[in-house]
């Protein structure tokens, strides 16, 4: 199979098929990370750069890691360092490094559609490295990439996202790729946190973590953001932390097999009591780690559509 | 000079006028309706027009524009704005305040109608802010705006938040017998939003405006209207919401008014699914149910008016980020034809259609305008209802580019523009 979409901009935009063939992809992808040298010639002479308006550590090192191993040319691009800070507008800054020959750009901004915007009037390939409250496409492909090695099969699963849904970008693209590929999506928050009609992505909401928790086989812990508190959103983390954090206690709701996962980085003692976030380190940091072989095969699969695999 | 425009259906709504006619235009008035034209088509002195064929009706008037000067002339000057009109069948603006500096004052309003006397090919009526500054502290000097001519008062763009304020507007304005427009948001429940709250806003990741937000505003400023007596003018109606208030209003006696705009009746907030910010207006684009509950407000009468809110802008504000894009559609040139298809779509009769642009506009302001009558200025448009047209933005004589109908087919298209006798359009 032919991967025939030239940006990933979401998971929206794909079909089961298509993120399947990305799943698959990052297993072979997985095999080159383990080799003494973890070195492929795959974008040889391809120029990516790593447009990242937000600070992240996690992601944009994944991505940078991701592109070395498939023997990129990479750019990062840090905007403090740059002329956004003279007022040069997105569009002007990505034509620039276009013009610099890269043909891939891998973007992470804090408005939602960023990426769209360079989709349509660029002609590289864009993948979405999280853009506002939209999506995380690739963060949602390693946590089913994860899920996916441990289970074997993600259709039937009880999935619960738990926290911030109406402000998580990776609870979005989370619903889309766990519905297209059969699982059962479960969301538990407080009401103000749940988006409207969010219900119409084939969803269940709960606002009882408990109940939410009965059966599930996979839990998504989303990290509260700390500048929420005193939007009236919730009256004080401790509040939140009570009804909506996970305890061992709570745990042992799900079934006994449950897959814990965060997308860090952890609050301790908020969504996440001190021993459970303990307990789940080992799958956390299986996450990251299934990170880079993911991003590999999203960057490989958009640089050249992945014929020759 | 005159004018002889031979052979139309006119429909006239203020004489309840449909039927074929001849209408003579002489000193840049309505002279007659002739039944023989013999001789006259012979005469040296007259230019005649063919309108076999084509409606003939009263020049439109848009109740709701932006023409952006004084300030912010990359986005459209008062010259190019008046010439976006013509080209619309537009024979009246009425521009809003929010200009740089704001209309909060007679040395500005007389400023506008300099530069429309010597520039602007339209008439061009404008409104008075009422608030200085647009901020929403103190009152603006109404009454002498009102004496340079302003037809209205409007924070449009901004709510005027103060309870307390708005209430003392509506009082104050009744001296001048000028009504209050609303641009009816609760800025607290909008939130910094930019777009309709609803499915598409949560898969988009994009900060909703609810429903709500108009509402709240349009049901407290329904209640000023009644405490005060004002005449009260809701501007850019979105909502089934606030469709609901103002017809509750009206059966109540209230004096209340209100328009909607193309673009509200025409789309739904799924345009916005690609992030196209030339669909980024305020009140934002809504969903399937407020669509038709607009057009059944227009049916039953309880939406007097159609206007366009012609918001033009340049094309770098509007190839950003679609949080960082400003609100607003360049409507001018599109408000006919889609206006038309409500015809089409059976909500409106052609004549029902009409009345919502000329003599329902007119009588909300005040202005001697919108009718054919024999001695009233010859303000006329002339079009051919079903004559199908690309929507093509780099035709547009706006400066403002920013519409989400490029590409569209639509019926409607205007052959000729008459300002007090004047032909000032010809398509």
């Amino acid at each position: 199979m032919v991967f025939k979409q030239k940006h990933i901009l979401g998971l929206k935009e794909l079909t089961a098929e298509e993120i399947n063939l990305i799943l698959d992809t990052a297993e072979s992808m997985k095999e080159v990370s383990q080799r003494d040298v973890k070195k492929v010639p795959a974008l040889r002479g391809v120029t990516v750069v790593n447009l990242f308006f937000e600070p992240s550590t996690r992601t944009r090192s994944s991505f940078e890691i991701a592109e070395k191993r498939l023997s990129a040319d990479v750019l990062n691009f840090t905007p403090t360092q740059s002329s956004v800070v003279k007022g040069e507008t997105l569009l002007d800054t990505a034509r620039n490094l276009e013009a610099m020959g890269a043909t891939v750009i891998v973007i992470r901004h804090a408005m939602s559609g960023a990426p769209w915007l360079l989709a349509r009037e660029l002609d590289s390939s864009i993948v979405n490295a999280g853009d506002g409250s939209h999506e995380h496409p690739s963060q949602a492909l390693l946590d089913l990439f994860t899920v996916r090695e441990v289970k074997k099969e993600i259709q039937g699963l009880k999935v619960v996202i738990v926290g911030d849904i109406l402000h998580s970008r990776v609870a979005r693209s989370n619903i889309w790729g766990f519905i297209k590929l059969g699982a059962e999506v479960r969301l538990v928050g407080p009401p103000t946190m749940m988006p409207q009609d969010v219900e119409k992505m084939d969803v269940k909401v709960y606002y009882s973590l408990e109940q939410a928790l009965k059966g599930a086989d996979v839990v998504i812990m989303l990290r509260i953001q700390m500048e929420r508190q005193g939007s009236g959103l919730f009256p004080s983390l401790r509040e939140y932390s009570r009804f909506y954090g996970l305890t061992r206690e709570r745990l042992r709701l799900a079934k006994e097999d449950v897959m814990l996962m965060h997308p860090g980085p952890i609050n301790r003692g908020v969504e996440l009591s001190s021993e459970v976030a303990d307990d789940v380190h080992s799958v956390i940091l299986d996450q990251v780690t299934n990170g880079i072989s993911v991003r590999m095969a999203m960057l490989y699969l958009v640089a050249t559509g992945g014929g020759n695999a | 000079m005159r004018v002889l425009i031979k052979g139309g259906r006119v429909i006239d709504p203020s004489q309840e006028i449909d039927q074929t006619a001849n209408i003579l235009i002489e000193d840049g008035k309505v002279k007659s309706f002739p039944k023989d034209i013999k001789k006259l088509e012979k005469e040296s002195d007259i230019q005649v027009i063919d309108a076999r064929g084509n409606i003939v009706a009263p020049g439109l008037i848009d109740l709701h524009v932006h023409l952006r000067e004084p300030g912010f002339e990359h986005k459209e000057t008062i010259r190019t704005g008046c010439e976006a009109a013509a080209a619309g069948g537009f024979t009246s603006v009425v521009c809003m305040p929010n200009t740089n500096p704001v209309n909060d004052n007679a040395s500005v309003t007389e400023y506008i109608l300099l530069k429309a006397r010597t520039e602007g090919i339209v008439n061009v009526f404008p409104v008075g802010a009422i608030t200085k500054g647009e901020k929403g502290e103190i009152l603006a000097e109404i009454g002498e705006m009102w004496e340079a001519g302003c037809v209205g008062i409007s924070d449009d763009g901004w709510p005027v938040m103060n309870s307390k304020l708005m209430r003392h507007a509506m009082e104050y304005v009744k001296a001048y017998g000028i009504p209050v427009i609303s641009h009816a948001e609760d800025l607290n429940l909008s939130a910094h939003g930019v777009m309709n709250e609803g499915f598409t806003s949560t898969i988009l990741g994009l900060r909703g405006i609810p429903n709500a937000s108009e509402e709240v505003m349009v049901s407290r400023d329904i209640t000023l209207a009644e405490l005060t007596g004002a005449h009260l003018h809701i501007a850019h109606v979105s909502t089934a919401g606030a469709v609901r208030l103002i017809r509750d209003a009206k059966k109540r006696g209230v004096n209340v008014t209100a328009e909607a705009t193309p673009h509200h009746f025409s789309l739904t907030d799924k345009v916005v699914l690609s992030y196209d910010t030339n669909a980024k207006v305020n009140p934002p684009i809504r969903g399937e149910k407020d669509v038709e509950a607009i057009k059944e407000g227009l049916k039953d009468g309880t939406i007097d008016v159609i206007a366009t809110d012609h918001a033009p802008h340049s094309e770098d504000e509007k190839k950003v980020e679609f949080d960082l894009a400003p609100f607003g559609i360049s409507g001018l040139e599109t408000g006919l034809p889609l206006s038309l298809q409500l015809v089409k779509d059976g909500v409106l009769t052609l004549p029902e259609l009409v009345k919502k642009l000329t003599v329902n506009p007119a009588k909300i302001i005040g202005i001697d305008r919108g009718t054919l009558k024999t001695g009233a200025i010859a303000d006329v448009v002339i079009f051919d209802p079903d004559k199908s047209v690309k929507v093509d933005r780099e035709k547009f004589r706006s400066k403002g580019k920013n519409t989400p109908f490029h590409g569209w087919e639509l019926s409607g298209c205007v052959l000729h523009t008459i300002v007090g006798g004047k032909v000032v359009f010809s398509g």
